[in-house]
């Protein structure tokens, strides 16, 4: 006690804390707003040149007129169309083939260079391609689309088939179970988290693919219409177009988002 | 009801002559050895032994490369899969429920959707996990994992258990607490059982037989018996403590040179 009493004393000091995530909600509307309130007190006060960007309000102006004037879903549904269109036949094959590389061998001896090789090609350099293949109109456009969700989807697949733990299918086979059992209840189910985070890559890839094939011989389309406004030097419908976009890729990630809650609530 | 009683049934595992090897490292030598009904073996051994191996042979997890495992007699009639396996890691589908963890095992073998409710809610009912039934995994600790897999093991009625180091995945207290539980359930339904463990207090508190592999290739070094009955070996600590040092200085030096061997290969 006495040595105690001499010795002196003081708290620990706390070295933990930080590096941790804490959702804040309304940090980014915040951003969003100072953003573009920035942009209207520039381009209005002349600070930022006409030329370099539109001014917001101009912008809002240009999509509520584009409803008004209904060309706005003259533009849109086309577009959908083809993305919806595209990506459902690309993710569907590429399922199937992922599926195929991850469950048999031969199939990934063979098919996994072709899938290699055809990977790294920007597929938009197919499009002159596609176009004598599959014609100027919507043939071309669905085979862009399609090709391009194609890859990324099929590289996820079997990725994410050999991903699940073996331990599972080792326990699937000893306890009896056929092999159409182990891969429907088994493999199945352990590799849809790793589909569906390829689908965000893949749905991605769509909306970009969509644009730069609208760019390429379509008189409708947001891509046509984000090109025209470009060749005119219209940077008001071209931002129109661009938020248009920017809204639809959210969407589909909010889509892709809800999908992984609703199948993957199992997950920690 | 045990599975013993409702069913009259005989038999036995024989291990004949088994070696085994990958690509050029011998992993287990002349292994000779019979499980038989009603008895728990354990299998020991410094870690890298093959005594994993040895399990997945047993079961027909793996194709040995001499040798074979003959059963002698057959399973009972309304067995639907013989030799049953539990893991160290539970092996239990984190997107099935409790329920549909263990009907998962008994869809394939042509059973009735009713008949299967019903053996559910008697496994359940026998492990006492009935107000479980629809948990997911991720909502359940440890132990409680492995009496799932316990349950599921029990639901296919199973003549021999091949349990892979059960609780080694567990923390001492739960892994008490599920030795107790095994050591019950045994008392009920007098079960077979291939017990893989490196822990030997485990092997003293369950095994009829305790068997004590060598280090690679693994063979056979001692078969270790103790008679006194499992749900009496509480009461025996001294004796138990005797067989579980006797085993201790089997397996020392062994555990030793295993320890060094690992530092060599990395």
């Amino acid at each position: 006690m006495s040595t105690n009493k001499q010795q002196e004393s003081k708290e620990v000091p706390f070295r933990g804390g930080g590096f941790t995530h804490k959702p804040i909600i309304f940090v980014g509307p915040l951003v969003f707003v100072c953003l573009i309130a920035l942009l209207e007190w520039g381009t209005s006060t002349g600070w930022i040149s006409d030329l370099t960007l539109p001014r917001p309000s101009g912008v809002a102006q240009t999509l509520v007129d584009l409803y008004n004037s209904g060309l706005l879903f003259k533009h849109l549904l086309p577009s959908l169309t083809r993305l919806l269109m595209g990506s459902i036949m690309g993710i569907t094959a590429g399922i199937a083939v992922g599926l195929l590389i991850g469950l048999f061998n031969l199939v990934r001896a063979g098919a996994l260079p072709v899938v290699a090789a055809l990977f790294p090609v920007p597929k938009i350099a197919l499009l002159p391609l596609f176009v004598i293949w599959f014609g100027i109109d919507e043939g071309s456009k669905y085979a862009l689309i399609a090709l391009g969700s194609f890859t990324p989807t099929v590289v996820a697949t079997y990725a994410a088939i050999d991903n699940v733990d073996r331990g599972y299918i080792r326990m699937g086979q000893s306890f009896g179970l056929s092999w159409v059992s182990i891969v429907r209840k088994i493999v199945l189910p352990g590799a849809l988290p790793g589909i569906l985070s390829g689908l965000r890559i893949s749905l991605a890839i769509s909306i970009i693919l969509l644009v730069a094939a609208e760019m390429l011989g379509a008189s409708y389309g947001i891509g046509a219409y984000v090109l025209e406004a470009g060749s005119l030097y219209d940077l008001e419908r071209l931002f129109a177009g661009v938020f248009i976009l920017s809204v639809l890729g959210v969407i589909i990630n909010w889509f892709v988002g809800v999908l992984e809650r609703r199948l993957l609530s199992w997950r920690t | 009801m045990s599975i013993a009683t409702k069913f009259e049934y005989f038999m036995n595992l024989h291990i004949n002559n088994i070696s085994h090897r990958y690509s050029n490292v011998n992993v287990l030598e002349n292994i000779n050895l019979e499980i038989n009904q009603h008895q728990i073996v354990c299998l020991v051994g410094p870690s890298g032994c093959g005594k994993s191996t040895l399990l997945r042979l047993i079961g027909g997890l793996e194709k040995p490369s001499s040798g074979q495992v003959t059963q002698i007699g057959n399973p009972p009639e309304n067995s639907i899969n013989p030799l049953t396996y539990i893991f160290q890691d539970f092996a239990l589908l984190p997107w099935r429920s409790v329920y549909d963890n263990i009907s998962l095992v008994l869809e394939d073998h042509g059973i009735a959707k009713k008949e299967i409710k019903t053996i559910i809610d008697d496994v359940l009912e026998r492990t006492k996990l009935s107000e479980f039934a629809n948990a997911m995994p991720k909502q359940l600790s440890g132990g409680m994992k492995q009496r799932v897999a316990i349950a599921r093991a029990l639901s296919v009625r199973p003549a021999v258990l091949l349990m892979d180091e059960p609780l080694s995945a567990l923390d001492s207290q739960t892994s008490e607490l599920l030795i107790d539980d095994l050591v019950s359930l045994w008392d009920r339904e007098k079960f077979t059982a291939c017990y893989v463990t490196h822990n030997l207090s485990e092997a003293v508190r369950l095994g009829h037989k305790i068997v004590v592999l060598s280090r690679r290739p693994g063979t056979i070094s001692e078969v270790v018996t103790i008679d006194i009955p499992l749900n009496e070996r509480k009461n025996h600590s001294e004796a138990l403590d005797i067989k579980q040092k006797y085993l201790w200085n089997l397996m020392r030096e062994e555990a030793l040179l295993a320890d060094k061997e690992l530092i060599n290969v990395n």
